[in-house]
């Protein structure tokens, strides 16, 4: 860690040693516990826990609700992108600012929040009742509380490039003949695609372990609606510390993987693009 | 350049770099319905279930002695979390921005780790270290300390999960800067410090500032964390959070929206914030 090059400028020591010691008090001995104790589990228990029916339904749904609703977000998130950076429109910078909402608002507010709204009489509810859709409550609730936390990644990791980009490409891509849509999707898209997928991911990284807004609108039924940050809040509850970290500990590593693998694909994006 | 061939195409005179007019009202439409829907909608359900009842209600539910320990709680656990962070954010970000050493990526990805963990296990990781069934857990009962189920415990977890935010304000902001002005101060006599204070904070005082009110509004409004190792003692260690889930459960919806609109205001606050940075530092 050591080893600085050319640079004149002093207290690298003092920053990097107090950086040091305070992530490994505050956050790497903390997150180390986690391997010790899963250590000491037996085997055997370890696989039963994290095979039963009701850990696996709790882990299909964090995923798959997380992954629609990044992909709700990537889609949205473009648009709005596109929209708040190209056009002009009364409301654009509020709007603009509001975007980062999901940040700021505690996600126990935005969890009732959405509730209320999406509850047979709220105020989007009451108009998908009689159509059959119901929101709060379902697997829906869920996605839907994901969609609101994830909001601003997409929006905000595409909103820099686009604004950075250089017109004379469309330009030439529009004197060569091609219409408004092949410029987009042959031009345009293709520069976006490494920030859509950024936002993208960092959407779901951040769906997959949350909590608060979703423990209120989803109902909460075991097998159905129960989402894995909650089975763990259940099981330590119950003072099952063991099985706790046993579900835990699967669930960072599968989420851990996921960022992995989105890294990987974004890099291997990146290197087969043209510099 | 750009911008004013832009806007030349946007008054009209290069057609080809625009899209039809229908196709913009739609997308723009579109993009209307979906930040209405999922951002302003919700936020504007807190205020109006909140004055439900009618103002009288609301001030009875917001001057509660409950709701007031439970701000106490709040300011109590951000005013300990917000400046630790502060400390590590600028040592870190000065560390990570101003050096070349070996093993960055791997630094920088250990201070995005919380960000990564959802909340409920980070709470998890401080009942295994402190609880009754954890390591130091006989150890703390024969010294008779409390963390877990207690405010030691809330203070850690939020500082846990909100130990990032200053951090990631700060490093691109720092990086971007480059170090000429530094070493142009170090270069006439100004010690570390002084060109520290006097050079470098000035100029990332704005992102400083945003990352210090967003460290701020996470830590008020940290849930799944704290849910984890406060035990729930109401007016002992109840923060604001978790206030709004005890009264929303007991089904008093009209106070539960109360006490969120306090948190909500937070949130508009923390915006306003990030709005004034952008326009003075664009």
């Amino acid at each position: 860690m050591a080893a600085k090059r050319g640079s004149v400028l002093p207290g690298f020591s003092l920053s990097m040693g107090f950086t040091l010691t305070y992530l490994s008090l505050i956050v790497l001995i903390p997150l180390s516990t986690i391997v010790l104790r899963s250590a000491t589990l037996s085997w055997e228990r370890f696989v039963e826990t994290v095979t039963a029916p009701r850990t696996l339904a709790a882990y299909r749904l964090s995923f798959t609700a997380a992954l629609v609703a990044a992909l709700i977000n990537a889609v949205f998130g473009l648009l709005t992108a596109w929209v708040l950076e190209r056009y002009r429109f009364p409301g654009r910078k509020l709007l603009d600012g509001l975007v980062d909402l999901p940040f700021a608002l505690p996600t126990a507010v935005a969890g009732i929040a959405l509730t209320t709204f999406y509850a047979k009489d709220g105020w989007v509810g009451r108009w998908l009742d009689p159509l059959g859709i119901h929101v709060a409550y379902t697997p829906l609730g869920v996605v839907a509380a994901l969609t609101f936390v994830g909001l601003p990644f997409v929006v905000r990791t595409v909103q820099p490039v686009l604004r950075d980009m250089d017109v004379t490409l469309e330009e030439a891509a529009a004197s060569l003949g091609a219409g408004r849509r092949m410029t987009f999707v042959r031009v345009l898209l293709p520069q976006l695609l490494p920030a859509i997928l950024t936002g993208f991911t960092l959407a779901f990284a951040r769906a997959l372990g949350e909590y608060g807004s979703v423990i209120f609108i989803a109902g909460n039924m075991p097998m159905k609606s129960e989402i894995t940050p909650l089975l763990i809040m259940i099981k330590l509850e119950q003072y099952d510390y063991a099985g706790a970290t046993a579900i835990a500990l699967v669930f960072l590593v599968a989420s851990f993987c996921v960022l992995l693998l989105a890294n990987l694909a974004s890099r291997m994006r990146r290197s087969l693009l043209p510099a | 350049m750009d911008r004013a061939i832009l806007r030349e195409a946007r008054a009209g005179r290069h057609a080809y770099l625009d899209e039809p007019p229908l196709v913009r009202w739609l997308a723009v439409g579109a993009a209307l319905a979906f930040l209405v829907l999922f951002l302003l909608l919700p936020l504007i359900v807190v205020f109006t279930n909140a004055l439900e009842r009618g103002l009288t209600a609301y001030a009875a539910a917001v001057r509660d002695p409950v709701t007031l320990a439970a701000v106490r709680l709040t300011l109590l656990t951000a005013a300990i979390a917000v400046p630790l962070n502060l400390i590590f954010g600028l040592a870190a970000a000065w560390a990570i921005a101003k050096f070349e050493f070996k093993g960055k990526t791997l630094l920088t990805t250990a201070v995005d780790l919380p960000l990564s963990v959802s909340p409920v296990i980070s709470g998890m990781l401080f009942v295994l270290l402190f609880g009754a069934q954890g390591f130091l857990g006989p150890f703390l009962a024969r010294h008779d300390v409390k963390i877990i189920f207690a405010v030691p415990g809330i203070v850690l977890a939020t500082v846990f999960v909100t130990a990032p935010l200053i951090a990631r304000e700060l490093i691109p902001l720092l990086q971007s800067q480059g170090n000429e002005e530094e070493e142009a101060a170090m270069t006439l006599g100004a010690g570390g410090w002084q060109t520290f204070f006097r050079v470098s904070l000035p100029k990332i005082r704005w992102g400083l500032l945003y990352g210090v009110v967003l460290c701020n509004a996470r830590a008020m409004g940290e849930f799944g964390a704290v849910s984890v190792v406060s035990g729930h003692v109401r007016g002992l260690t109840n923060t604001l959070s978790l206030h709004v889930e005890i009264l929303y459960n007991e089904y008093q919806f009209a106070a539960a929206f109360a006490v969120a609109s306090l948190l909500t205001l937070l949130a508009v606050v923390t915006l306003g914030v990030r709005f004034i940075v952008e326009r003075s530092t664009r």
